[in-house]
């Protein structure tokens, strides 16, 4: 690691302030995967505000029909939470896919989020469950928050204090994950609310997670395994590496949706 | 030998006596090792895989926060500290010996591959040490890079060593070629493979480490280094590198956490740690990062490799013809020539009688991190084309593939292969047939009904691996091209209250020799396990040894130990006859006791001890005081541990991924003396197999980058992939040393990749499955599987 | 340089770090608490698996300024009272290490497996548990049959 400042902020406030102080600076949340970078000497922030003591950025809650869930909320909260599990099973489930039982206890989903690493696991949920991604700003839709590989909507020195999901009908998450690194090479998060489904991907996608709309197409038709048959991912804009080559990838999306599909349907 | 002695000797499975300071922390690594007023060194390593190094600027780097010193080829060259040496000459077909090029601790003028070390920089801290590495500059001239080996070879590729025409280190053989010609003239049917051994990175869970020292007052050395075998490193940085003599050298391996053959070899990193700690007037710490390992440590196996066999009419194996190609990397490591020959061919025979082998195995550089022995150590490579082979001809031949290596196994001993080896000992149908009833082996049929009625592939594959271990014999690896002889020694040291300390030249790093070891000696001279303490691991305490690999600690440390107990327990004898005034010829000695044959006149093993340093019993004109005795052992013969594993697994075709469902293992590892760590030893090389078989690859890409630098890409065996191992045993004694034991270390690398292989080509119904049997390979041959079942 | 203050292992300690020194390398360099290791630099080995406010963390990956305050259990502290860890003493009793590097980690991994999914342990479950942890030395076998027995053994 580069040298850099540390300080700690005890609120969310109290962080947008220190950041606005230091255009060198980054938010530090659980360092899941800020500090490997770090060390790696692939990012060199001239300074981290630690959030970790901010328990205003913590916690789970109903906000109407909505979930809400505070940024520094850590992946093991959201895997155990009754009422995540009561409310919406599916994002449990995925959270307690995340990484490893110690990386669950430090990594945060506002981190995650933020990053909007290809092949985290928590966009797929945001996008394919609608979710509105909550700044000390304004409220952005999850569709026009992830831009890119690594890259989001967020502005300098912008800093998410909650995701507010709203509650599905039925909703699965569906992981094929890399041999080595236990990373998503795909996966597909489904979500019914109403007559809407939406579909994210994953892992596969070179610019990033996606929506596949012929699978949403086909879902909304009708949400049953069925409906899959005959649908499949372009292997065009897809990941390539020594694990999983496009066409690989493409078939997975496949097979990882129509397992997601009947997952929600079981339930 | 008694099979069960007592609840703690020979045979008994007794915890082991290293693990409590292991489970409390309390281990010392050599990481854990810290020396007053240390510096930390970073190095500076190439990023170019092949390049001219036309200058390096180290004025910034100097100037750092930190800084204590920069250090570059220039200053190795200018104290005369020679090259890393390759310590196994091999001689190619026409003559000539090998074509090794210069392979100096920091770069002269050039790097060879990815990672190359450069230079060094010295700091307070380890990050200030990093902070000042980028500030060295490097002026390079990038020269194109070869990493494949066909490519390498071709006219035209780039030279990596001048020395080396063609990148060609040598064109080695092995065997009688007309005699196998004629043999494949003959044959009914030729079997024949194209056959990739893939490219594995060791991966010790501690990375190497080193701690310089340097003592200006005595003028002397010490090296705190993660060593298999510290009197090798000695011997080499004392002799070859030309350090410090070895009175002024002392080399510590501390606890040392896994090698696998990696910390046999003598690398740049200890080398200029040790010799920098003068030059700066500092002790000098290194650890290597995890992705230092991969881009450094020598890798593993990498083989290209045709081979046919020959089988007559009758189903019977009459030749064996191979053609390897051998990737070594960039530069020799230490034993890296012998790998691919002498430790790969002689064990083409396999189990099988087979009357006519020919081996051709072309050793080549390229642009690659050098590549030496990784557990097994050309004997998983050889036992993969013998067991991937047979597998093949039993099917297209239309033979059951157990029947078929029954009908071809060795069944006479001692049996002379015509590969050098002359095996001792062993039953393989035993072993066998032992495996089919564990693994259920007639039922196959109606569980691959029911993987199929749940749209699954089932499939099961045998391995029935030999391999020569106990690597020593020192006349014959002498005449084979090894640089030293593989003796092993030990020293009894008896205290006066009959303690006992056993000095060996072995070294344990996870082996669990301060159990096993301590087993054997209680068990011999009656005295409580506690009583014994076995020191290893440091050149000022143990005089000399060959250290540990190539499973032979057992075989060769432990009978290094059973002579000089006999010594011991001579010597005793004379001790007990001065106390009991009776001759040592009329002294028994059993469980613990010298017993005046005869009479009920005895001392236990403690009060002869004490008599032997009280001494007033006899005077030192008739004998001389104290207890203690040393011994070298060099055995006449390789040990050959053999058996079978069977593994059965089922394949998900829609997403290729390969679960384990049963491993069946059956090793005949001669007398155990321990069997909870050899069974231990066995789930280990298990792992390590399947890993190679399933998940591990080191890639490079064209350029000569590791592709697979961390273990974000190099897939690890993790406890989720792997399945709970049947293990069983049979025994044949070992009947070239004292205790009738074999290796049992490398055991499960051996014999578990074709196992797992021809299990995913049973359930395929396809020959061309290729390692590591990712998902995604799996998947593309597992849909065209389908496409053909359809078909049909 | 900043300071740092917090509990390991039962005692008060503190030490004026660089900010970019990892809770790792504090318990390592400036305690000399060498029982933790380290065996990659990316998250995946838990080699570096230590107990933070009773979870189980990476300590490679989290800065020792972020844990001001916290209460910290390394392997050194795990046995009580001069008496073995029920853990520990499976670990042993079961041959569920070799070289002992990892086994610091899996120990501490293995003791937060518990603490989260109780005292029954299937062979399943212990190895997706064991997800973050890599052995190169034991296959496996022994650390899970340890696992199991370590886990029935703290319920008593």
């Amino acid at each position: 690691m580069y040298a850099f400042n540390y300080s700690r902020a005890e609120t969310g406030r109290k962080a947008v302030n220190l950041i606005s102080k230091n255009e060198d600076a980054k938010f530090l949340a659980g360092g899941q995967t800020l500090l490997p970078t770090m060390k790696q000497r692939l990012a060199s922030p001239g300074a981290l505000i630690d959030l970790s003591g901010a328990a205003d950025l913590k916690g789970i809650e109903m906000k109407g029909r909505n979930l809400v869930i505070g940024a520094m909320t850590r992946h093991f909260d959201v895997a155990t939470s009754e009422l995540v599990k009561e409310k919406i099973p599916a994002l449990a489930d995925l959270a307690g896919m995340i990484g490893d039982p110690a990386v669950r206890n430090r990594g945060t989903m506002g981190g995650s989020v933020a990053n909007n690493d290809p092949a985290a696991d928590y966009p797929s949920a945001c996008l394919a469950l609608n979710a509105t991604i909550i700044t000390n700003k304004r409220k952005i839709p999850a569709d026009e928050f992830f831009t890119g590989l690594f890259e989001t909507a967020l502005e300098e020195g912008e800093l998410i204090t909650k995701i507010s999901f709203p509650v599905p009908n039925k909703a699965a998450y569906e992981k094929f994950r890399n041999p080595a690194s236990r990373y998503a090479i795909v996966g597909v998060f489904v979500a019914k609310k109403g007559k809407d489904v939406r579909v994210a991907v994953t892992g596969a996608g070179s610019n990033g997670v996606f929506r596949p709309s012929n699978f949403e197409a086909a879902l909304t038709a009708k949400f049953h395994v069925k409906s899959l048959e005959g649908v499949s991912a372009k292997a065009e804009g897809l990941n390539s590496d020594i694990h999983a080559d496009a066409a690989y990838r493409a078939h997975l999306i496949g097979v990882m949706a129509r397992r997601a599909v009947a997952k929600a349907n079981a339930k | 030998m008694s099979a069960t002695s007592s609840a703690t000797g020979i045979g008994a499975s007794v915890r082991r006596k290293e693990d409590l300071r292991f489970i409390t922390g309390r281990g010392q690594y050599t990481d854990d090792v810290n020396r007053p007023g240390q510096g930390y060194a970073f190095f500076v390593r190439s990023p170019h895989a092949h390049a001219n190094i036309r200058k390096i600027d180290s004025t910034a780097a100097a100037k750092m926060p930190g800084v204590l010193a920069i250090l570059t080829g220039d200053d190795i060259a200018a104290d005369k500290v020679g090259g890393l040496i390759c310590g196994w000459m091999i001689h190619s077909k026409d003559g000539s010996p090998m074509k090794a090029g210069a392979h100096p601790a920091l770069a002269q003028g050039k790097v060879r591959y990815v990672g190359d070390h450069v230079a060094v920089v010295i700091a307070e801290s380890l990050a200030e040490a990093r902070d000042a590495a980028e500030k060295v500059e490097v002026d390079y001239d990038v020269l194109p890079a070869v990493v494949d080996m066909n490519a390498a070879t071709k006219k035209g590729a780039p030279v990596i060593h001048d020395v080396a025409d063609n990148n060609t280190v040598y064109n080695w053989h092995l065997g009688d070629k007309a005699a196998t010609d004629a043999a494949f003239a003959k044959a009914k049917h030729v079997t024949k493979l194209d056959i990739v051994n893939n490219r594995l990175v060791p991966n010790p869970m501690e990375t190497r480490a080193a701690v310089g020292d340097y003592e200006p007052g005595t003028e002397s050395f010490t090296l705190y280094t993660t060593s298999q075998n510290p009197h090798v490193a000695r011997l080499v940085i004392s002799a070859f590198i030309g350090v410090a003599p070895e009175n002024k050298l002392r080399v510590i391996a501390p606890d040392v956490g896994g090698g696998f053959g990696s910390k046999i070899f003598i690398y740049a990193e200890e080398v200029v740690c040790v010799w920098a700690a003068k030059k700066v007037g500092r002790p000098v710490k290194w650890t290597a990062d995890r992705t230092e390992a991969f881009l450094c440590d020598a890798h593993g196996r990498d083989h290209l490799t045709r081979a046919e066999l020959a089988i007559d009419e009758s189903g019977r194996i009459t030749g064996l013809r191979v053609h390897t190609l051998a990737n070594l990397g960039a530069y020799l490591s230490t034993f890296s020539s012998s790998v691919p020959t002498y430790l790969y061919a002689p064990l083409l025979s396999g189990q099988y009688d087979i009357p006519a082998i020919y081996a051709e195995v072309d050793g080549i550089y390229t642009n690659t991190a050098p590549v030496d022995a990784y557990r097994g150590a050309g004997r998983p490579e050889a036992t993969y084309v013998v067991e991937r082979l047979v597998e093949v001809a039993a099917r297209e031949t239309g033979v059951d593939p157990a029947k078929f290596r029954q009908k071809n196994f060795i069944t006479k001993f001692p049996h002379q292969t015509p590969v050098i080896m002359a095996y001792d000992a062993g039953n393989y149908d035993a072993s066998l047939q032992k495996a089919l009833e564990m693994a259920d082996y007639k039922n196959i049929g109606k569980r691959k009904a029911e993987s199929e009625r749940h749209g699954k592939l089932r499939g099961i594959g045998i391995s029935a691996y030999i391999e020569a271990c106990g690597i020593a014999p020192s006349a014959a690896v002498g005449s084979l091209g090894a640089g030293v002889g593989l003796w092993e020694s030990a020293e009894v040291r008896v205290n006066p209250i009959g303690t006992v300390e056993i000095l060996t030249g072995s070294h344990s790093h996870g082996q669990g020799h301060e159990t096993t070891f301590a087993q054997l000696v209680s068990d011999r001279l009656g005295i409580p396990l506690d009583a014994v303490s076995i020191v290893h691991g440091d050149t000022d305490k143990v005089q000399m040894g060959m250290g540990t690999y190539g499973s032979r600690s057992g075989a060769v440390g432990m009978s290094a130990i059973v002579k000089a107990l006999e010594k011991i327990e001579a010597k005793a004898k004379k001790v007990a006859g001065f106390c009991m005034e009776a001759s040592d010829k009329d002294i028994e000695f059993k469980d613990g006791k010298f017993t005046v044959r005869g009479t009920d006149k005895s001392m236990d093993f403690g009060a002869v001890a004490l008599q032997a340093y009280i001494a007033h019993k006899f005077n030192g004109q008739e004998l001389e005081p104290g207890l203690k005795e040393s011994a070298f052992w060099d055995p006449t013969n390789f040990t050959f541990p053999a058996g079978v594993h069977i593994c059965e697994v089922e394949i998900d075709p829609e997403t290729g991924i390969t679960h384990i469902e049963r491993w069946s293992a059956v090793d005949d590892f001669g007398n155990v003396i321990n069997p909870m760590i050899v069974e231990g030893q066995v789930h280990g090389g298990i792992a390590q197999g399947i890993g190679q078989a399933m998940c591990e690859n080191a890639v490079y890409d064209a350029k000569g980058q590791l592709v697979t630098a961390s273990f974000m890409d190099y897939c690890m065996p993790r406890a989720d992939d792997l399945p709970s191992y049947q293990v069983g045993m049979t025994q044949t004694p070992c009947p070239s040393n004292p205790l009738g034991i074999k290796g049992c270390g490398e055991a499960g690398a051996i014999a578990a990749p074709p196992a797992l292989i021809n299990a995913i080509t049973d359930a395929l119904g396809t020959e061309n499955v290729p390692m590591p049997a990712t998902p995604q390979a799996v998947w593309r041959l597992a849909q065209k599987s389908i496409t053909r079942k359809a078909a049909q | 340089m900043p300071k740092v203050s917090m509990t390991v292992n039962g005692k008060a300690v503190s030490g004026n770090v660089d900010s970019r020194t990892l809770l790792v390398q504090f318990l390592r360099e400036t305690l000399r608490l060498t029982g933790t290791h380290v065996g990659c630099d990316t998250s995946q080995c838990g080699c570096c698996v230590v107990h933070v406010n009773g979870s189980a963390i990476k300590s490679c990956t989290t800065l020792a300024l972020s844990h001001e305050g916290s209460t910290v259990t390394t392997i050194e502290g795990l046995a009580q009272d001069g008496k073995l860890h029920p853990m520990q003493e499976a670990f042993r009793e079961n041959h569920g290490l070799q070289c002992g590097f990892c086994t610091p980690g899996m120990i501490m991994t293995a003791v937060d497996i518990v603490h989260r999914k109780g005292n029954k342990l299937d062979e399943q479950t212990i190895r997706h548990e064991l997800e973050g942890n890599i052995c190169r030395c034991t296959g496996y076998h022994n650390i899970v049959k340890a696992v199991a027995a370590g886990a029935e053994a703290m319920a008593k």
